[in-house]
């Protein structure tokens, strides 16, 4: 029984982390006012590049750092067609998944069900990580784990307390009091979206280096969609996203401990989508004002119009 | 010094909107030649292969007018949805629901009823399916708030789910040999085909009918003028009595079952048995969004521009043989014409004036 606990929490760890990487830089993102459609290619490009580059390399750091570069240029297209052209930005998002989806099978495609042998050392906290039952699940993992969690805890101090957090914040609720106020809005929101690029990627780095150790198309499986609901979920804060994240890295895992009770694996793959679908259901018996959404969330800013 | 500014454009004529989204398609090609560069493919070759295998031979023309089929069916359906902003990303799986629907009646009664009969129900059952799965996401954004793009999206995995474990369960073929798929639908449910290819004319002729009638319906209807106003201008449509909880549900009943419809041919025309969600539909729900996109959310454009996407689905199999490319080559091609397309329509909406001043 103590085994199949730990195990459980260990993977719900695990499944959670790159929910939690991409979900935090979708808030960031959101909160300037931006919404971003193309996690889920965002993410399978930064899965391939940081596969590759770990391969030809042979150091998952610098797979980590490739990809982290490579989710940030292919989101500044995002960032142009949506804050510069004011273009519509669910096309423009959606655009983005099918580019991101297509560059990382083509760049893939010889890479494809080959086996990754280099390892990333899991990180283990002494003395901690000896805790009965959690020790081992929180305080020994990847370092996409503790990166996870670090990031967000950082970005949520970032909005909440430094004076470029609230700029990234009042801009997307209010960009024109924002730019009387001598802030440069195209700026702050070029800026949120090329940082929400990079951390949708080095959520995909998590599955291709650390989880699965593979590439193959289509293996961020609506991770990146999932992602904006939690967006959601978390009211657009990225503390709360910390237990959102891990909330639905736990549903993932459930479809395995489920299947030996003979419940079809086809209804079990279902759950991640229909729990999103009850979520977004529950969080709507909110009040709709005390959902905090930014005011200005994909709306185009134009500047100088009245 | 060169001084670039840009100025609303309050006129946009026809001619101009035809030329802006010409000239983004071909700036998109000059990009996607250089991504055919940089993975050692000569570009000019490779776009030469994609036109000339979808439209430069007769073989290739007829699959790329198959293809079409789906394209303009869902197409024309997300105009409407798209002009009243609802964003349904939801076609693939209306289309998989559709033809669940479709080969339940077909193997239910196609043994029984006469050809006339099982066709034009399988169709009604295929628009049903689509319809049902399509006005989901309209309840659950009218009376939830829920955002559709998620909703839409999450609903298109559950449907592929629940297709695979009817058809590797309960409607798991005898004839099958225990592989995964229903039985094949018996001769009545059959869509014939024009001889010599595999264009099942009455999907067609269907497809091409309802973008005609959802032109009407969007330019000069009431319901048409009600779903405008709710996309563009909400606060004056609640102002003005819109009932914004009908006016949606029906779109989307509009919007998924003419995806449902898609699903029917594809079953009954194409396949002739339910397998697999990823062979029923190579994509169609997704790429018809930029189908709808190019013709500029008019239905009727739907046409042309379904089988000018369908050419290149069919041009991009042709180089995958011809030159190695893999499958995702498509999704490039697709992902960046649709990035020009959003960028033309930057210049459609704003002047561009390049002034000379010496300093």
């Amino acid at each position: 029984m103590e085994d199949i606990i730990i195990s459980t929490l260990q993977r719900t760890m695990v499944a959670g982390t790159p929910l939690l990487l991409a979900t935090t830089g979708e808030i960031i993102c959101e909160r300037s006012g931006i919404l971003n459609l193309g996690v889920e290619g965002v993410m399978a490009l930064g899965a391939v590049t940081a596969f590759i580059v770990t391969m030809t390399t042979g150091s998952p750091w610098l797979g980590v750092l490739a990809a982290l570069a490579a989710g940030m240029v292919i989101s500044v297209i995002h960032a142009f067609t949506s804050v510069t052209l004011q273009a519509n930005q669910v096309v423009s998002g959606l655009a983005l998944t099918m580019l991101g989806l297509g560059l990382a099978g083509m760049v893939g495609k010889p890479y494809v069900g080959k086996p990754l042998t280099i390892k990333m050392e899991d990180i283990t906290i002494p003395i901690l990580s000896d805790i009965p039952y959690i020790g081992k699940a929180f305080f020994s993992q990847s370092p996409f784990f503790f990166m996870a969690i670090a990031l967000a805890l950082i970005s949520w101090f970032f909005l909440q307390r430094t004076r470029l957090g609230i700029q990234i914040r009042s801009t997307g609720e209010n960009p024109r009091a924002t730019e009387t106020q001598g802030v440069n809005v195209f700026l702050i929101r070029y800026v949120s979206v090329i940082i929400g690029g990079g951390f949708s990627a080095l959520a995909g780095a998590h599955l291709s280096i650390s989880y699965s150790k593979s590439w193959i198309e289509g293996m961020t499986a609506g991770r990146g969609w999932i992602a904006i609901a939690l967006t959601i979920f978390a009211l657009w804060n990225p503390g709360r996203a910390i237990w959102a994240a891990f909330l639905f890295g736990g549903i993932f895992v459930a479809q395995y401990l489920m299947q030996p009770l003979g419940i079809s694996p086809n209804f079990l793959a279902m759950l991640p989508y229909i729990a999103t679908l009850l979520i977004l259901v529950l969080i709507s018996l909110k009040d709709p004002r005390k959902l905090n959404a930014p005011a200005m969330l994909a709306t185009p800013y134009k500047r100088g119009e009245r | 010094m060169i001084r670039l500014s840009f100025t609303d454009r309050y006129k946009i004529t026809r001619v101009r909107t035809l030329m802006t989204n010409i000239f983004s398609l071909a700036a998109g090609l000059a990009v996607i030649s250089i991504i055919f560069l940089i993975a050692g493919v000569n570009p000019l070759f490779a776009i030469t292969e994609i036109f000339q295998g979808s439209f430069g031979s007769i073989y290739g023309f007829k699959e790329t007018i198959t293809k079409a089929i789906p394209l303009i069916l869902i197409g024309a359906g997300l105009t409407l949805a798209f002009r009243a902003k609802f964003w349904n990303i939801g076609a693939e799986g209306q289309l998989l629901m559709g033809a669940i629907f479709s080969t339940w009646t077909g193997l239910a009664f196609g043994n029984t009823l006469p050809s006339f009969v099982i066709i034009p129900l399988m169709f009604a059952a295929g628009f049903l399916g689509g319809a049902l799965w399509g006005i989901i996401p309209a309840i659950l954004k009218i009376k939830y708030a829920i955002n559709e793009v998620i909703s839409t999206l999450m609903l298109n995995y559950i449907c592929a789910h629940i297709l695979t474990m009817l058809i590797v369960g309960p409607w798991k073929g005898a004839s099958r040999f225990g592989f995964p798929g229903t039985d094949n639908l018996p001769d009545a449910a059959i869509l014939s085909v024009i001889p010599g290819s595999r264009i099942h004319y009455v999907t067609l002729i269907l497809a091409i009918a309802c973008a005609a009638v959802l032109t009407i319906i969007i330019y000069r209807t009431r319901f048409g003028y009600e779903a405008r106003v709710v996309g563009e201008n909400p606060d004056a449509g609640k102002y003005a009595g819109i009932n914004f909880f009908k006016t949606t549900l029906i779109l989307m009943a509009i919007s998924g079952g003419l995806a449902g419809l898609a699903g029917v041919g594809e079953v009954a025309g194409i396949h002739h048995y339910l397998s697999y969600p990823a062979s029923v539909s190579s994509g169609y729900g997704f790429t018809a969004i930029i189908v709808a996109w190019l013709a500029k959310l008019n239905p009727l454009y739907a046409v042309v521009s379904g089988i000018f996407f369908a050419g290149i689905l069919v041009g991009g199999d042709a180089i995958q043989i011809s030159l190695g490319l893999p499958a995702a080559t498509v999704e490039i091609v697709n992902g960046t014409l649709l990035i020009f397309l959003i960028m033309g329509d930057y210049f459609l909406h704003n002047r561009l004036s390049i002034t000379f001043s010496h300093t």
